[in-house]
């Protein structure tokens, strides 16, 4: 691809800081002269819950309700437990060897990926109080594979879940990875009259195994 | 509309209003249905210990942010840049479209996919990259129905929440094929995944809007429910993310109190499906990151209304106003709509928004479920004010208001005044008092004019002891 710097104004190549930019120079100034007051930046506190109680538990209820489907399941019996919900799938995948499927990875064609019935990927931990599942880019095989796929599958391990999103926040290095995502639940849309559509543009279904 | 592409005088709220209202199904619909979101978002926040002290938090956090926005905002360019993505400025909504066309044309772009941003709906992107022969497609599903209108979006979350499925399947049939008269929502939503499938699969750029950028790692948080940004964003080589400069929180533990609030607020969600953390681009890919002002320094200044800089666009305040619930999106003309529009929308342009701020009852119910605790209804009575004395109020009205003035000011002139008024609601022919300048009557009675006024009351009441 072909890149005609055509900014009518100067930029240091490659490092995305625009220093010559009017325009940074002009907001940067303006903000300054607007003359907001100091206000201290406080600290997070009391909104913590602090008897969290069965996490499991409380993981399995939130991610429910947002319609993902949770199955406890023991280590080795992942593979099982991914066909016995799946039976008629054809095209299954994973995204680390540990499971013995099809490998996804950056390089796998995208209509390979497009064809998917089921990608199944190892959560890094959960949150229990909304059923998310962190998912970082070494997770995914491609950043759009969980996206593509028709039904995605995370493995979690029952042990790697946090109360809230404080605590997840806590857990995560969340500029370690170049994208991540915490995932609650399969894509939907309530945009035709509210009423609720499972499958909008990602996949049709999400299931936590839990191990 | 939007901004940029509707350039037509004032916007007449109450005229537009009473076009949406001239359906009463379905003004009726719409007011339920909102109202249903609104009594999810309660639900769900009651769950919640200390919901109030995160609604604390985040007007916090905002508050501090906005502070020291210069510094937040440098920190967030080094970060972002030392991740290889790439920063641009833009003071106002022309100097967006530019940089944005600029990028696109350099690198050939023909087919673009485009998330939610109501950002690019303020600058009038769509129209200006079009009139430039790229093709714009809106992926979320009801921002697709409403282009495919030829609409702007009429809610924040919902956007096309003032369309009956009747319309969409009629819509559908002519621009998907779908057949005549199938208006199952699962069907219909399913004819668009197939159709915007091929059209991820094929776009050269994606542009998607920005929830929170973190200073601290130069990161950017993106929300979806349908996925539709991730896909965008993922198969595009050129991935541009378009902010205005409020969106910046120092850091990622920051997220943690937003990210609660947000879809609570929103949908009555926990939490959207799709978080997305983006921080650097994947490999052989490009992230653009625009920082757009527009304005929003300009707001900055205004000590009255720079709170309203703190918003998260989570639509609470649209669910819950009796006004906006009975007036629909469109009548707003600006984008966002409802009450967090009516106080934006004047610091824009004053002279064409001038009618927004009176599109409010006062209640307050927009201040009581805003997540970050913006005090709307008092904005919206402040720019009443600034509307007034920047003659920006209809000539009746400011008549009306003069009169009762001069006539509150002095006791004996109101005392006199209501002896006049009692006595010309009892006789005075029906014709006479609703007239074309008794906008109040139009829907309603005038009240049954009491004998006497309190103060003869009183006095007669006195004077028997």
């Amino acid at each position: 691809m072909n890149r005609k710097p055509r900014h009518n104004a100067p930029r240091s190549a490659g490092s995305g800081t625009q220093e010559g930019y009017p325009a940074r120079k002009a907001i940067l100034e303006a903000v300054r002269r607007a003359g907001v007051p100091a206000s201290p930046l406080p600290s997070i506190t009391g909104v913590r819950d602090l008897e969290p109680g069965d996490l499991i538990s409380r993981f399995m209820a939130s991610a429910e309700a947002a319609a993902a489907t949770v199955q406890i399941v023991e280590t080795g019996g992942v593979e099982a437990a991914v066909r016995e919900r799946f039976p008629e799938a054809v095209s299954i995948a994973a995204t680390v060897p540990a499971w013995s499927f099809e490998q996804v990875n950056p390089g796998t064609d995208v209509h390979t990926m497009a064809q998917l019935d089921v990608l199944v990927c190892p959560g890094a931990f959960g949150v229990a109080e909304n059923g998310a599942v962190w998912l970082g880019e070494s997770a995914m095989g491609s950043r759009a594979a969980p996206f593509l796929t028709q039904h995605l599958m995370l493995v979690l391990d029952r042990t790697a879940i946090v109360p809230d999103m404080h605590a997840a926040y806590d857990r995560l290095d969340v500029a370690r990875e170049g994208y991540g995502l915490f995932v609650a639940g399969p894509s939907k849309t309530a945009d035709i009259e509210q009423a609720l559509v499972i499958g909008a543009h990602g996949p049709r279904s999400l299931t936590v195994l839990l191990t | 509309m939007h901004d940029a592409a509707q350039n037509a005088g004032p916007v007449d709220h109450a005229g537009r209003a009473a076009r949406f209202v001239a359906n009463a199904d379905q003004t009726t619909w719409h007011d339920s249905v909102l109202w249903r979101i609104r009594e999810k978002r309660d639900a769900v926040s009651e769950g919640v210990q200390g919901w109030e002290r995160l609604r604390d938090l985040a007007s916090q956090i905002k508050e501090h942010t906005l502070s020291k926005l210069d510094e937040y905002l440098i920190e967030f360019e080094k970060c972002a840049a030392a991740n290889g993505v790439q920063v641009h400025w833009a003071s106002d909504a022309e100097a967006h479209n530019r940089i944005v066309y600029d990028l696109l044309e350099a690198r050939d772009v023909r087919r673009v996919v485009k998330s939610k941003s109501m950002l690019t709906e303020e600058c009038g992107l769509n129209p200006y990259l079009e009139a430039r022969g790229l093709e714009v497609v809106d992926t979320d599903l009801g921002e697709r129905i409403v282009q495919l209108r030829g609409e702007p979006p009429s809610h924040l979350v919902a956007p096309a929440i003032h369309v009956r499925r009747e319309e969409i399947s009629v819509l559908f049939h002519e621009e998907l094929g779908t057949p005549a008269g199938s208006s199952d929502p699962q069907f219909l939503a399913g004819a668009m995944r197939q159709d915007l499938r091929a059209r991820f699969l094929a776009a050269d750029a994606a542009i998607t809007g920005v929830n929170f950028a973190v200073a601290s790692t130069g990161g950017l948080v993106v929300v979806t429910n349908e996925g539709n940004a991730n896909l965008g964003a993922h198969l595009a080589p050129v991935h541009i993310a378009c902010m205005g400069i409020e969106k910046l929180i120092p850091k990622p533990e920051h997220l943690g109190v937003f990210l609660r609030l947000l879809s609570r607020s929103a949908t009555g969600q926990p939490l959207s499906i799709y978080t997305s953390h983006f921080h650097r681009p994947a490999p052989g890919r490009e992230l653009h990151i625009v920082l757009v002002d527009n304005g929003r320094t300009r707001h900055l200044a205004r000590e009255d209304f720079r709170a309203s800089l703190k918003c998260i666009r989570c639509g609470a305040c649209l669910n819950t106003c009796p006004v906006y619930r009975r007036s629909g999106g469109h009548s707003y003309g600006a984008t966002p709509s409802g009450p967090i529009g009516a106080i934006l929308a004047p610091g824009r342009d004053m002279e064409k928004y001038a009618t927004l701020p009176f599109a409010s009852s006062l209640c307050g119910s927009c201040s009581d479920v805003c997540p970050v605790k913006i005090d709307i209804h008092a904005q919206l009575y402040r720019w009443r004010q600034e509307a007034a004395r920047e003659g920006h109020i209809s000539r009746g009205k400011r008549l009306g208001m003069n009169m009762a003035g001069w006539i509150t000011r002095r006791p004996a002139r109101y005392r006199l005044a209501g002896r006049l008024a009692r006595s010309l609601l009892r006789y005075a022919p029906r014709r006479l008092l609703y007239g074309r300048w008794n906008v109040w009557g139009r829907a309603r009675d005038i009240p049954e004019p009491p004998a006497r006024s309190f103060g003869e009351w009183y006095a007669a009441e006195r004077g028997k002891k």
